[in-house]
């Protein structure tokens, strides 16, 4: 017993004086694809730090506060070019990083999770948003931060229900991504009581993005496009391919709003989000990155955070204390949107309020006031456990 | 510039000082960048101050004849003459200050920086920045021991209440709490710290001797979901009795049984309700309520809401006089 004390006043001691020691190291593995996709828009063509920025940011908060828990935090970036190894490049990574960022397409994401599978490894998905990696595909070493397309459609099809903008044109793009986007509206259609009067195609045919004389050729393409259709409220456009959308807002055949991939856009962050305190998240970023904050950025600094979070919780700086307190009913992260967030036990997702933004003020957040769950309101969007094909293990 | 006002502003004072019963109380409207002085002997507002950018963190000198209002997006506290209810001077805080505290003398004031993970102390005589502490990120919370030794600060992001030595200005100890803490409150016998945590639901009981968490109060409201439940402001009577916990967009305020740390009962008042302050003789607990821009007035001993009154928009802080 006598023992005992001293030696709990040891560790007292030891506790006192920990910050004399040589912090302890924890490191964090960044894997991203080189070059970054067009966007329509030269204001939101990403920067080259797109999303690791965001991780960048979150390092530094996460030192702060490793500071007072002799915790220190590092970030390795590492960047696969098409056709490059993905599982060999995020073995790398692994090899000296208990924890990995990944903002990899979702065939990329899964090779790199069943190269580091049996490592131990955590993967933190921040940039992918295909349902099929939290359903049939879902990997019990994957934590998703990013949201799912089809929490994103269902932030947005509950606004417009709830603006009783209830009947839809769909306008969908050629390419794999518009289709998937297109599929979850349709889904977000029927679950929030929207009608889809119609759809149409819009078909990619190649072409430069910007020319000289590229207005005068769309304002005179958009409004025949869009003619003659049915009587509708809003014209909800899926382009994640980033080809027509954002040529429709003000162009349109009849004047109607324009949702989905331009003009009213769900997203789980904006550079315009001040409220709960984001004012102080979105000033640090600008301050360390001399750039606004996008999205991805967001995601990448709550991944990074996660971990933090779960660090200094567990006091810990192995993978699996952390992991398994990230999956434990103790977790729960503050990230700017006026409620905790969580991680959906079924699939490893974290539950979040989805921003409805128009480019240039936060217009709403979702979920909207009215649509009940009798978990938590935030499973209103995207798919719930009832319905999950996600089987973990 | 500032001690002339002093003296003129207390000449002033005492030529228009009101009945003994009533009060002023200074509620800061975030929105209107105002503060609204309310008297509370007919609950009327009866003077909007126009000050700077964003006002939050409120509260009187020691004197009682001057407020202090951190007007964040100004990156200042200005200093309102209680005689004139004007602005009569700013202090240099920092970037963006929102909370503040004040030694017993009234003569050093220690404001939480949101923007740069700093504490600045302030000479409040020599209106000058005498020195920085560096805490975690996002500070906010500020509070100081009875004994006046330790400073408390809470940081939002790091989730934890810094224990700062007055003399040295060191932090002494950390203490981890639950997400997003917002406020810190000592009990008058200086027996516990209580620290709010909006995000994680709870309020953390600190024991300050130990620096360890001793418990956990929770909140829990029919009908309402957990996380529409944030626990932000805290006052307690001075018999170290009674707690009252302002719980955001739940729209309550929970009366604690400060002893026990049990909730006994929950206050409907207005939306987002964040800050509170007594008046001197604790009859009346005033607290702001953000989203409905009012203020809702507590009988105390009744543990009743009795009265709201409107103010500007956002009502954050409120100062009635030093307790």
């Amino acid at each position: 017993m006598i023992r005992w004390l001293v030696g709990a006043i040891g560790l007292g001691v030891v506790a006192t004086h920990a910050l004399a020691a040589d912090p302890v190291e924890i490191g964090i593995g960044y894997l991203g694809q080189a070059g970054v996709k067009s966007r329509l828009s030269l204001v939101e063509q990403p920067a080259g730090n797109d999303g690791i920025a965001g991780a960048r940011l979150a390092i530094d908060d996460n030192n702060t506060t490793g500071k007072f828990l002799n915790q220190h935090f590092s970030l390795e970036e590492l960047r696969i070019a098409d056709g490059e190894d993905v599982a060999k490049a995020a073995t790398a990574l692994a090899s000296h990083n208990g924890f990995v960022i990944a903002d990899l397409p979702a065939e990329a994401l899964l090779k790199a999770a069943d190269a580091l599978r049996d490592r131990g490894t955590v993967l933190l998905n921040a940039g992918s948003i295909d349902d099929r990696l939290r359903e049939e595909d879902c990997r019990p070493n994957v934590i998703h931060v990013a949201p799912t397309r089809s929490m994103l459609a269902d932030a947005l099809a509950q606004y417009l229900v709830w603006k009783q903008w209830k009947r839809w044109i769909l306008v969908v793009g050629s390419h794999e991504t518009d289709k998937l986007y297109a599929a979850a509206l349709r889904r977000a259609a029927a679950r929030f009581g929207a009608k889809i009067v119609q759809e149409r195609i819009f078909e990619d045919t190649g072409g430069a993005r910007r020319t000289d004389s590229g207005v005068t050729l769309i304002q005179r393409q958009m409004p025949v496009f869009t003619q003659q259709a049915p009587a509708y409220d809003v014209l909800v456009a899926a382009d994640e391919s980033e080809v027509f959308a954002s040529y429709l807002p003000y162009r349109t055949w009849d004047p109607r709003p324009v949702a989905g991939s331009a003009g009213l856009v769900p997203t789980s962050w904006d550079a315009a989000h001040d409220q709960w305190g984001a004012i102080q998240m979105q000033n640090r970023f600008i301050k360390l990155n001399s750039r606004r904050m996008t999205a991805l950025d967001m995601q990448a600094w709550t991944a990074v955070r996660m971990i933090g979070e779960a660090t200094s919780r567990t006091n810990s700086s192995q993978p699996k204390p952390v992991f398994d307190f990230l999956k434990g009913p103790d977790f729960s992260i503050a990230a700017f949107k006026g409620q905790r967030l969580t991680l959906r036990d079924w699939n490893l997702q974290l539950r979040q309020p989805i921003l409805l933004v128009d480019g240039r003020m936060v217009v709403s957040v979702s979920p909207q006031e009215g649509f009940l769950h009798q978990v938590s309101e935030l499973d209103t969007l995207g798919v719930d456990r009832p319905e999950t094909r996600c089987k973990l293990q | 510039m500032w001690r002339r006002c002093l003296l003129s502003g207390l000449a002033v004072w005492l030529a228009v000082v009101p009945p003994a019963s009533a009060f002023m109380a200074y509620v800061s409207n975030e929105k209107s960048n105002t503060v609204s002085v309310i008297d509370t002997d007919n609950w009327t507002v009866t003077k909007t101050i126009k000050v700077g950018q964003r006002p939050r963190g409120i509260e009187f000198t020691r004197n009682g004849k001057f407020v202090l209002v951190a007007v964040g997006d100004d990156d200042t506290i200005q200093v309102i003459d209680v005689a004139t209810q004007r602005v009569v001077d700013s202090l240099p805080s920092g970037p963006d200050p929102e909370l503040f505290t004040q030694d017993a003398a009234g003569k050093i004031l220690y404001v939480a920086n949101e923007n740069d993970n700093t504490v600045t102390v302030i000479d409040l005589e020599k209106r000058a920045r005498v020195g920085d502490i560096q805490v975690g990120v996002e500070p906010e919370g500020m509070a100081i021991s009875p004994d006046g030794k330790i400073l408390i600060n809470t940081s939002e992001t790091t989730n934890m209440a810094h224990f700062i030595d007055t003399a040295t200005r060191q932090i002494v100890a950390n203490v981890l709490v639950d997400a997003r803490p917002r406020f810190a409150e000592f009990k008058r016998d200086g027996t516990e710290l209580w620290v709010s945590s909006e995000i994680g639901g709870t309020v953390s009981v600190i024991d300050p001797a130990k620096r360890v968490v001793t418990g956990k109060i929770t909140f829990s409201i029919p009908g309402l979901r957990r996380e529409a439940i944030q626990p932000v402001g805290i006052g307690m009577t001075k018999d170290g009795k009674t707690a009252f916990i302002a719980l955001g967009p739940a729209n309550r305020i929970a009366v604690v049984d400060a002893a026990s740390h049990a909730v006994t009962k929950y206050l409907l008042v207005g939306q987002r309700v964040w800050h509170m302050a007594f008046t001197p003789d604790e009859k009346y607990l005033l607290v702001t309520n953000g989203v409905s821009n009012d203020v809702s007035v507590i009988d105390v001993a009744a543990q009743k809401v009795i009265k709201t009154i409107q103010v500007g928009e956002l009502p954050w802080g409120i100062a009635i006089a030093q307790p």
